[in-house]
């Protein structure tokens, strides 16, 4: 585990080291600019729960996606799952922030999230299952869809009332998601680290796991054994599904408190690089997701306190992890032909 | 060593490769090959054959020694090294585009005289042409790679590194996908390239056929060389003595042959390819409780759809299947093996084996939902590891390390763990197919022994397999199977190859197009 750490972690710093480079030569000391990085994402409790903040959908999501990969899905519609989850546990929140009270109304949410992300995903599911149509291509196409249902229906017939912006009215107090008290330490926070031990117990302990892995090894031979690879690739389908709902009903119900339009930030698709730094076990996913999240924090800090443009701190980050991929890559490369 | 390095060619010496893990593959190896020689290359699986034509070919380093080819010391860091330096490796997987002609492969991955065009197909169609009638090695440039019979494959595969200029050339396991009468073509041909002054290494776990081609014959046993013979002066028994390291006794199937109620019967079974060609028409087949039912025939004649029909795993469109009596025709794999159906699959990477997963894993993969492995849906790691260190024990599967990966078992010991698990649930029908391809001897008899204790159990024994001598020891009758057909039915004791052979080849005896 801890080898395994080391090439991506001295990829990223000779990421660092290129941004450094960079950032140089647009007339900053680099020095300067990574300290402004390192304190704008760790270097205080608010800081600190800014960064947390921004992991929670990217290991929420990435750890979906680390079932559906496992089983060799490949679901890169977790933006269109986030999306419809989103859609799903925002509209049962307005349906029942007047009269239901928060200990009813949050788990129907969240429920109705992981509904929704799920049955996006089912299409996906469905199409591969019965038509045998790709799910590369039937979860990237849905996830336009998704985007666009979104833009409709908060210009539609769920936008605020007397409101001209794309949105829906703002979630009220049982509709939202309860917080430690004095943070902003939310629910989501909690459900995402208790299911980093829970997708290693599923997919290493129980017999399901053993056969998603084993569909995702070779399906040929999963199903030599009688294994139903139907089944499993729709579990591994609407897992992952449920867990990118999940992650937009808790962004809409405890971050944004309303759904916007555009709201999914492109948590879906960077989730996908999440599971893959973390190599798609769950405890490497938790560290990919908080470093992916220091990076994006770090470089809005970067910008704001000290003028960079955003441009360059999103070039730093990206960089960084293409770096640490590659690195990656190399050093595994090398353990198999040695 | 014995030879004169005069006439060497190529000159290992002290070839030493030992692989992560501490396998010492090949251990201080001293072997010439000479001008104009047919070298075999015998010994078990996981002797070290491979990993020394490995080195040779550029496709590994070794840790120490030298190669000297032409008295000049050599180093390839590739295979596209060794092929400049004039040779050339048949793999056992034909290293081949499926949907290109055989002249697009010939001009893969070569520099074209025209770039950016591609080689001029007509020319490269005539050298082919010219190359193919100097060698009898009959091939039409024009025609698909997957239109082609396995033999014509090799065929093409020859040529490929006749074509590339080869001097040397190594060929891995040849006569394992081959009819008997294919096989007999082959040794002619590369009989041919060595009087023609080629020189070639024959890799090999066949006894006969060694002793009918080869003019040395070098053996290997756990990664040393243990001797190296001229074939003239040798005997099959003393080359199995000193491949296995002790006496082979031929696997013998001389039983009472009681015959119970028939456990598995196809009636007039119609089934597809994957390209939704006819590949089974109208096949009858009944296999009864105590009898053992070999299936010989050339690769590519049906064979893997019949092995998936009766497992499940490929739609019947005519006819029925029935097992133990009930009609298994639209049954998923599950229900046949609740049923008592035990399989062996002939794939052993595509359906058989996980390669990354342990062994332990790999045992218990067709009832990991069951008890005592299981429970409420949680997997019992302990009871796993027990019945697989049970198992691999019985089977004498080694390394016997239970959670290292099944992918770096050996052939044998692989196949042994295949056969272990279906064995384990006590089938009363067993599928067993190609149970001892890529099999060394001493594994080829623990194999067979393990099956035929299970016939002895009663069950019903359904081998499929392209190894007729393993059909023909085994089986009480035999069947042929040739384009999707049953072409001929035989006694299992009666049978001859002489016999066999032109049933397995049909009338479609393959056509001169070079001449």
């Amino acid at each position: 585990m801890i080898r395994a750490l080391v090439a991506p972690l001295a990829g990223a710093a000779v990421g660092l080291l290129i941004g450094a480079a960079i950032i140089a030569a647009s007339g900053t000391d680099p020095l300067v600019a990574y300290r402004g990085l390192v304190e704008g994402a760790l270097g205080g409790p608010r800081q600190l729960t800014e960064t947390a903040l921004k992991a929670t959908p990217l290991l929420t999501v990435g750890l979906g996606l680390t079932v559906a990969f496992r089983c060799r899905i490949w679901n890169i519609g977790a933006e269109g799952q986030y999306l419809a989850g989103a859609l799903a546990g925002t509209t049962v929140g307005l349906l029942g922030q007047a009269s239901l009270p928060a200990w009813a109304l949050v788990p129907l949410m969240l429920a109705a999230g992981l509904a929704g992300g799920a049955a996006w995903a089912g299409l996906a599911a469905w199409l591969r299952l019965r038509f045998g149509v790709s799910e590369i291509i039937a979860t990237i196409m849905l996830n336009f869809v998704a985007a666009d249902a979104v833009s409709y229906l908060t210009r539609g017939p769920l936008r605020e009332p007397g409101s001209y912006l794309p949105q829906t009215a703002r979630l009220e107090g049982p509709a939202r998601l309860p917080t430690l008290p004095g943070t902003r330490l939310h629910l989501g926070v909690l459900l995402a680290v208790v299911l980093v031990p829970a997708v290693h117990v599923l997919l290493w302990r129980t017999v399901r796991g053993f056969r998603l892995r084993a569909i995702g090894a070779a399906p040929g031979v999963a199903a030599a054994a009688g294994m139903d690879v139907a089944a499993g690739i729709a579990f591994a389908l609407l897992c992952s599904g449920a867990l990118a709902g999940l992650a937009g009903v808790v962004e809409v119900s405890a971050v944004q408190g309303r759904l916007k339009d555009g709201a999914a930030a492109d948590y879906g698709f960077a989730a996908i690089l999440v599971a893959l730094l973390g190599r798609l076990h769950p405890a490497g996913v938790l560290v990919a997701a908080f470093l992916f999240a220091v990076l994006t924090i770090g470089a809005q800090a970067m910008h704001s306190a000290l003028g960079l443009p955003v441009a360059l701190s999103q070039v730093l980050q990206v960089g960084v992890i293409l770096v640490a991929l590659v690195a990656d890559a190399l050093a595994r490369r090398r353990t198999a032909a040695g | 060593m014995a030879g004169d390095p005069e006439g060497a060619l190529v000159e290992l010496r002290g070839i030493t490769k030992r692989f992560p893990g501490g396998t010492l593959a090949n251990d201080a190896i001293d072997l010439d090959l000479r001008r104009g020689e047919i070298l075999a290359l015998l010994g078990e699986n996981g002797a070290g054959k491979s990993t020394l034509m490995g080195v040779l070919y550029g496709l590994l380093r070794p840790d120490a020694g030298e190669i000297r080819l032409r008295g000049e010391p050599v180093r390839f860091r590739s295979p596209r090294d060794a092929i400049r330096h004039g040779l050339g490796m048949v793999h056992q997987h034909f290293m081949l585009v499926p949907t290109f002609t055989v002249a697009e492969n010939f001009v893969l991955g070569r520099p074209s005289p025209r770039w950016p065009l591609l080689e001029d197909r007509r020319a490269v169609a005539a050298r082919i042409a010219g190359l193919a009638r100097r060698h009898g090695l009959a091939v039409d440039p024009d025609a698909r790679v997957d239109r082609l019979s396995v033999g014509q494959q090799q065929r093409v595969e020859i040529l490929k590194a006749l074509y590339r200029g080869a001097e040397i050339l190594i060929l891995d396991e040849p006569t394992a996908v081959l009819t008997p009468q294919e096989a007999d073509e082959l040794l002619a041909v590369l009989r041919g390239l060595a009087a023609a002054g080629r020189s070639v290494v024959f890799i090999s776990h066949k006894l006969d056929e060694v002793l009918r081609v080869a003019d040395r014959v070098a053996v290997l046993r756990d990664g040393r060389l243990v001797a190296t013979l001229p074939a003239g002066s040798t005997s099959a028994p003393e080359l199995g003595r000193l491949m296995v390291g002790r006496e082979v006794r031929p696997s013998a199937a001389a039983r009472s042959g009681e015959r119970g109620e028939p456990r598995l019967v196809l009636e007039s079974v119609a089934a597809a390819d994957d390209r939704g060609v006819a590949a089974l028409r109208g096949v009858d087949l009944r296999v009864h409780a105590g009898d053992i039912v070999g299936l010989a025939g050339v690769d590519g004649n049906g064979q893997r759809e019949l092995e998936e029909v009766v497992a499940g795993l490929r739609p019947v469109l005519e006819g029925r299947v029935l097992l133990a009596g009930r009609d298994a025709t639209a049954a998923p794999v599950r229900e046949r093996l609740a049923a008592g159906l035990g399989y062996v699959p002939s794939d052993r990477h595509g359906r058989a084996l996980l390669r990354d997963a342990s062994l332990a894993d790999n045992l218990v993969l067709e009832r990991v939902g069951r008890s005592p492995f299981s429970r409420a849906g949680l997997l019992d790691r302990a009871a796993i590891a027990r019945h697989a260190r049970r198992l691999v024990a019985a089977f004498g599967v080694r390394p016997a390390a239970v959670d290292s990966p099944a992918g770096r078992l050996s052939g044998g010991n692989a196949q042994k763990l295949v056969l272990a698990r279906a064995l384990s649930r006590d089938p009363s029908v067993l599928l067993v197919c190609q149970p001892t391809r890529g099999v060394d001897l001493g594994a080829v008899e623990r194999l067979h022994a393990e099956i035929l204790r299970r016939l002895d159990a009663g069950a019903a024994i359904l081998l499929i397999s392209t190894e007729l001598s393993e059909v023909m020891a085994l089986a009480d009758r035999i069947l042929v199977l040739y384009e999707g057909r049953i072409a001929g039915e035989r006694a299992g004791t009666a049978a001859t190859a002489e016999e066999l052979g032109p049933l397995m080849g049909g009338r479609r005896a393959e056509p001169a197009r070079a001449a």
